[in-house]
């Protein structure tokens, strides 16, 4: 497959190959187009919306959308950012993300995500849903609190594990993570701290427990450079 | 449904389905059971059971009663007939009674369903017959049949109600002139899909057709949630030879050997029928193997039962539901018509779509594009409820305004008319000289009325609660857009909302529309944003006096203080008190 095509991309000439979204070409062109669900290793999602792009004049999400030759793809756009922030701000209304209390603040994919689309407040109301947390696992804590159903755990775990520890129950605003063990915990299932599961969460929700806070604030991971520098947290486990 | 076929995990949405049916209830023994057999989860079976409305573990329950909650119900009254439910049957343990999404018999309700079983026009009399068959613990199959009518109510008929099709007559035609005739027949019809989006049917076949496989499906999606729509409830019943016909049409000119109809699980009522107009096609050699005696032309259709979930009436979701899962939409491309059910390029089509083909076939595309406007040929039928005389199943020619079909249903002093159901449009009654077709207001073929005694504020609130409630929650606009629209809708129609929540309205609307993953996150803030751009007079008058009010209310929230404190005096109240 080297069959070689172009799209542009706010401009920018941008090279293609059979088989490519638009998200992969601009990964591989070194172009960032924000995104939360999606993680080159797995089969793309499009659920968090953050990576939707403007094709041809109509809002595509890149991770899904094949590339197609010659398209006009706007990204880095402020009608594309505004929407962006929006979508982050439904995401942080949402759970409950008390970011000043947060072991993974600074590390946290979300919250580069939302720095970089200059998301100031979570504006909208605040659902301030009750979600328990599962510390039942020797080696890991679960905050559910901070689950934006990503399911790039459910696809490490599945995909990867070949375990299937996590799964999705119900729907609309009820949807939840679940974790697939008789008591439904964690530390009743086949979860370990190697799986591949343990290390794809973007945000807060799945921590190690063996140690908490070791970095001081200021170096953490996106502390110096931002989201669109350093990458997706996943990188860096 | 032969569910002998051990070990395919697609199956399982019918097993749950089945094991619904058969005990009121799914238990711990069956979920085991289907996941050592399917090899599944417990936790994925479970998670199924958690997205489908009508699928439950409790296994106290021997009567399941479900209320259709569409605005059409509230406004025949069906809040005061569920709080006589409750009232007389809320301490008793056997009973689940719940509000459901529309159950489609907007045009005799309130309506409900008694484990499954439709029940329509509940007064006073019919709504304590039922209270006392409980009490008595009279199983549901032992009530009395006239319990369990329900009407047609077809008003008006046009090329299709009139029934001019001759069984056999569209098979016969295909077998004689071969499928590239009978597509370019359909291709001159200018038929387009009847479920609402309109895409070029000819070309759906075609492009199925056209796609390299061992295998093909057809699939009739007969899964009619859209509230204010039960057409499809009447051509089912009526007219369901035609549609099984239409079916095998599809078949032979795609060469697909194997059909499904996707019966929405609030019909269960219509499943038997179906099966035995199904037998007989196949006793008549329109179905099942070497069709009319052609060898090759082998095709047999089986129904699918859905369990309670809007989104389902979505192509693709459809097809996930189909598959066991949940119904998820999913990502396009690819398309059904290359990439299907079990990944086999598949056809989806609305129950009108496939009898308007058959039709077609028999009396040719002049009969149907004569009908309707250059752009929406042929004509689309209706479903009328809400304010008017005689609610029911209308036909029309498409480019009919809306004027003429308020006077035919005789729907006085109207103050506004929702086309095409919750994620359609609100119109008011400057726009009433309009007309229905792809090209002005495209509907699937829901019409409810409102008049000017009614509050359109309840009207949006019921649908911002029902979207909230069918959304499948995968992408983040629908999932918590849908909340949030629902929340300020509430806001609006309590006399709370300020200039300020109408643009949060508009902002969510919009992202909830460019944004969305599917077409149900797409349209769901379709008529709030009518409302608010449409009717700027009546929403002016709703607003609080003032330039914010918060969006809880604050006296409310100190309450759990009061009663921890036990205080209740002036200064452990917010604000003046009532």
């Amino acid at each position: 497959m080297t069959n070689k095509n172009t799209f542009k991309l706010d401009g920018k000439t941008i090279a293609f190959e059979a088989g490519d979204t638009i998200m992969d070409a601009a990964l591989r062109a070194g172009e960032y187009i924000p995104h939360l669900c999606h993680n080159p290793e797995f089969v793309p999602h499009g659920s968090c919306r953050l990576c939707i792009v403007n094709m041809n004049g109509r809002n595509v999400s890149a991770c899904t959308m094949p590339a197609t030759e010659n398209a006009e793809i706007e990204n880095n756009t402020e009608e594309i950012m505004q929407q962006r922030r929006a979508l982050l701000q439904m995401l942080f209304v949402e759970g409950n993300h008390v970011c000043p209390g947060c072991e993974k603040s600074g590390a946290c994919q979300l919250q580069a995500v939302a720095y970089y689309c200059n998301m100031l407040s979570p504006h909208f109301t605040h659902f301030f849903p009750r979600r328990e947390l599962d510390a039942s696992h020797p080696d890991y804590v679960i905050d559910f609190d901070r689950c934006i159903l990503c399911e790039l755990c459910v696809r490490a775990s599945r995909d990867v594990d070949g375990k299937n520890v996590f799964s999705i129950s119900d729907r609309g605003i009820k949807r939840h993570l679940v974790i697939n063990s008789a008591t439904g915990k964690l530390g009743d299932s086949n979860f370990d701290k190697n799986d591949k599961a343990a290390h794809v969460c973007p945000t807060g929700a799945i921590l190690n427990r063996e140690h908490g806070y070791n970095q001081p604030i200021g170096q953490r991971l996106y502390d110096k450079q931002p989201v669109s520098i350093v990458g997706d947290v996943a990188d860096h486990e | 449904m032969n569910l002998s076929v051990i070990g395919d995990p697609l199956l399982l949405l019918q097993h749950l389905q089945a094991k619904q049916l058969e005990n009121g209830h799914i238990s711990n023994t069956d979920i085991s059971l289907l996941a050592d057999k399917l090899s599944l989860s417990a936790t994925q079976i479970r998670g199924i059971i958690s997205f489908y409305s009508f699928l439950h573990c409790n296994k106290n329950i021997k009567f399941n009663l479900l209320i259709s909650d569409n605005i059409t119900d509230r406004m025949q009254g069906n809040a005061a007939i569920f709080k006589t439910l409750e009232n007389r049957l809320g301490q008793d343990e056997n009973v689940l009674l719940q509000m459901t999404s529309c159950i489609g018999m907007c045009d005799q309700g309130p309506a409900m369903l008694a484990n499954g079983r439709t029940i329509t026009c509940l007064d006073d009399a019919r709504t304590s017959q039922v209270c006392e068959l409980i009490r008595q613990q009279q199983p549901v199959e032992q009530w009395p049949n006239e319990l369990f009518t329900v009407a047609d109510n077809i008003r008006k008929k046009g090329l299709l109600l009139d029934d001019t099709f001759e069984a056999g007559a569209a098979l016969k035609k295909l077998v004689e002139h071969g499928a590239d005739q009978c597509l370019a027949q359909l291709d001159a019809s200018g038929l387009r899909g009847r479920g609402g989006a309109g895409f070029p049917t000819a070309n759906k076949w075609r492009f199925c057709k056209q796609t390299e496989s061992d295998q093909r499906y057809v699939i009739c999606n007969a899964d009619e949630g859209e509230p204010g729509t039960f057409k499809d409830r009447v051509l089912l019943k009526r007219y369901t030879s035609t549609l099984v016909e239409g079916m095998t049409l599809c078949a032979g000119i795609t060469g697909a050997s194997k059909g499904y109809i996707y019966l929405r699980g609030e019909y269960l009522f219509l499943k038997e029928k179906l099966a035995e107009t199904i037998q007989q096609q196949r006793d008549a050699s329109l179905l099942g193997k070497q069709i009319l005696g052609k060898s090759g032309f082998d095709f047999d259709i089986e129904i699918h039962m859905g369990a309670g979930a809007y989104i389902c009436g979505e192509e693709s979701a459809l097809i996930e539901s189909m598959e066991g899962r949940p119904g998820i939409p999913r990502k396009r491309p690819p398309f059904p018509v290359n990439a299907g059910y079990r990944n086999k390029p598949t056809v989806v089509n609305n129950v009108e779509t496939f009898i308007a083909a058959a039709n077609i076939i028999q009396h040719g595309a002049d009969w149907f594009s004569q009908a309707g406007t250059d752009k929406s040929t042929g004509t689309k039928i209706l479903s009328i409820s809400g304010d008017c005389e005689l609610p029911g199943v209308y036909e029309y020619p498409f480019g009919t305004s809306i004027r003429q079909i308020l006077n035919d249903c005789r729907a006085h002093n109207t103050q506004a008319v929702q086309i095409a159901g919750a994620a359609g449009h609100l119109v008011a009654e400057k726009d009433f000289e309009r007309t229905i077709g792809f090209d002005d207001f495209a509907t699937g073929g829901s019409f409810m009325i409102f008049d000017h005694s009614r509050n359109l504020f309840e009207v949006i609130q019921n649908f911002t609660a029902f979207f909230k409630h069918e959304s499948c929650g995968f992408c983040t606009p629908c999932r918590v857009g849908t909340s949030l629209q629902h929340d300020l809708t509430d806001k609006l129609a309590k006399g709370h909302a300020t200039p300020y929540d109408l643009n949060e309205l508009r902002t969510i609307g919009q992202l909830m529309r460019t944004s969305s993953h599917c077409g149900l996150g797409a349209t769901a803030s379709t008529a709030v944003m009518d409302l608010l751009e449409h009717f700027p007079q009546l929403v002016e008058q709703q607003l609080a006096h003032s330039d914010y009010e918060p969006a809880f209310d604050l006296d409310a929230a100190l309450q759990q203080a009061r009663e921890i404190t036990h205080r209740n005096d002036d200064s452990a109240h917010h604000g003046e008190r009532s």
